[in-house]
């Protein structure tokens, strides 16, 4: 459920389960499109990257 | 042992494999079993939660423990993760990617068995767009989806290591990429991991109506909440431990070094122990204090009935509780074979006790004067789709087991040992 949805309150209850879920989303999501950014400049650019990250 | 097979190509460079042939018949034989789940699995679908034996008493059942249990035993990607990223336990290096295997095979798990007990898969999206912000339930089914989410993350790079996947520039990069930032995740998949797992916990313990399963607390959350995340963190590595044990049995090599495991069955140890502790004096305040306050006694919980007597609190508490615990915490105990394996076992049943008896003794305890204990049998159709995500696991463990590289010591301990060197001293040949 989104704040602008015909369903929403803006009380604690939703603030806070609807606040936390968004914010892990933001998280898992920003994290992610980071990650296959930078992956798409590297390998655009042609890094070789095979120096071992383990 | 191996023989150049069709998949050579796929399995990670040195890693010693048993034949296709071998390899497809074995997922041939516990692909029979899952597909008699998922036989089971549409028969709810279409027909309805008829098929089950849940009824008015029984809206909790078979699954219900099943997804608690199987929960509580992933735990030990949580929790390893949040011991090597969070706490830099970098020992568990040698643990982490099966430990999130593990963890997401649970998880994902987990989800399969809530999308068939809801009945109506089609409406799963309900829980989060209609959302009830006053139950814990949604609390979990937030978590859980995205903790699972955090496990996906954490399994997607594992799958671009395969030896043919990270020869492309894209997939090898990415997965450099997810594994630098891979605290992050580990730190949200922690704090999801410790509301959900106390949520779980939680809902039995606001149950006033039923003084079996009933708690006090701290604020909204009653002693259970963390009873749950802390029992979760404390027996989901000891599942780790034993999958990893049986991995090792079943493949014949060594794949983790004794030293990793001794870590997290030392930590394990202590957290069983304290964890233990805390449930002794919940159990106990609970019995002399807040049941009586309901008007009740504790013997009436463990007795008229054909099964629950107080066998099932000493077998939890005593048995799969203290005793691992003190196997664990000693060094002896630990770094024997016999008495890891014991205590690895005991802690598993335990906490998979904890969860059958918050979960289903609480419904069968009458709370009614003129109610009787209110036994329960499930379905094959329950059974069957209860053991679906058991040989889903098998099969995933398979896999990735025979292409990815998931044990990043396993050629170092499985290393055949060095020919001894040829010294002057050696006779010629006669016939030299």
């Amino acid at each position: 459920m989104l704040p602008f949805s015909f369903e929403w309150v803006w009380d604690m209850g939703h603030i806070v389960f609807h606040g936390g879920l968004h914010y892990a989303m933001s998280i898992l999501g920003i994290g992610m499109a980071y990650c296959v950014i930078k992956a798409l400049v590297q390998t655009v650019k042609g890094e070789d990257g095979h120096s071992g990250h383990h | 042992m191996s023989t150049k097979s069709l998949d050579s190509a796929l399995i990670p460079e040195g890693a010693d494999r048993c034949p296709l042939w071998q390899f497809l018949l074995a997922i041939a034989v516990v692909g029979a079993v899952l597909l008699w789940g998922v036989y089971a699995m549409f028969l709810c679908w279409f027909k309805g939660l008829n098929q089950t034996n849940m009824n008015d008493y029984y809206g909790f059942a078979l699954w219900i423990w099943a997804d608690l249990a199987i929960i509580a035993l992933g735990g030990g990607a949580f929790f390893s993760g949040f011991l090597k990223y969070l706490v830099g336990k970098d020992e568990l290096k040698n643990l982490i990617n099966y430990a999130v295997l593990i963890g997401f095979i649970c998880y994902s798990s987990a989800l399969l068995i809530l999308a068939i007990d809801i009945g109506q898969p089609l409406r799963g999206w309900f829980i989060f767009w209609h959302a009830n912000v006053h139950s814990m339930l949604t609390e979990v089914a937030f978590c859980l989806s995205c903790y699972f989410a955090v496990l996906t993350i954490e399994y997607i790079p594992l799958i671009l290591e395969n030896r043919q996947l990270n020869r492309v520039a894209f997939f090898h990069h990415l997965a450099h990429n997810m594994h630098g930032i891979m605290a992050i995740f580990a730190a949200t998949g922690a704090f999801l991991s410790f509301f959900h797992q106390g949520s779980l916990g939680g809902v039995a313990g606001v149950l006033f109506g039923r003084p079996f399963g009933f708690r006090e607390g701290v604020l909204i959350w009653p002693w259970t909440f963390f009873l749950f995340t802390w029992s979760a963190a404390a027996c989901g590595p000891c599942f780790t431990i034993l999958v990893t044990k049986l991995t090792e049995k079943i493949t014949r090599k060594k794949l983790v070094p004794d030293k990793t495991i001794w870590l997290l069955a030392k930590i394990s140890g202590w957290m069983i122990g304290t964890y233990i502790v805390a449930k002794i004096i919940d159990t106990w305040y609970w019995a002399t204090v807040t049941v009586p306050a309901k008007g009740q006694t504790i013997s009436q919980f463990y007795s008229d009935n054909p099964l629950y007597g107080m066998w099932i609190l000493i077998l939890e508490v005593v048995i799969c509780g203290v005793v691992p615990a003190v196997i664990l915490i000693s060094k002896k105990g630990r770094e024997s074979n016999g008495g890891l394996w014991t205590a690895v076992i005991l802690a598993c049943i335990g906490v998979s006790l904890n969860r059958w008896v918050m979960v289903l003794q609480v419904l069968a305890v009458p709370v009614l004067p003129f109610d009787s204990w209110a036994m329960y049998i499930p379905s094959w159709q329950e059974v069957a789709t209860t053991l679906l995500p058991v040989c889903y696991g098998i099969i995933l463990i398979m896999i990735s087991y025979r292409y990815l590289p998931i044990f990043p010591k396993e050629r170092e301990l499985n290393a055949a040992p060095a020919p001894a060197p040829v010294t002057d001293a050696q006779p010629e040949p006669a016939n030299a």
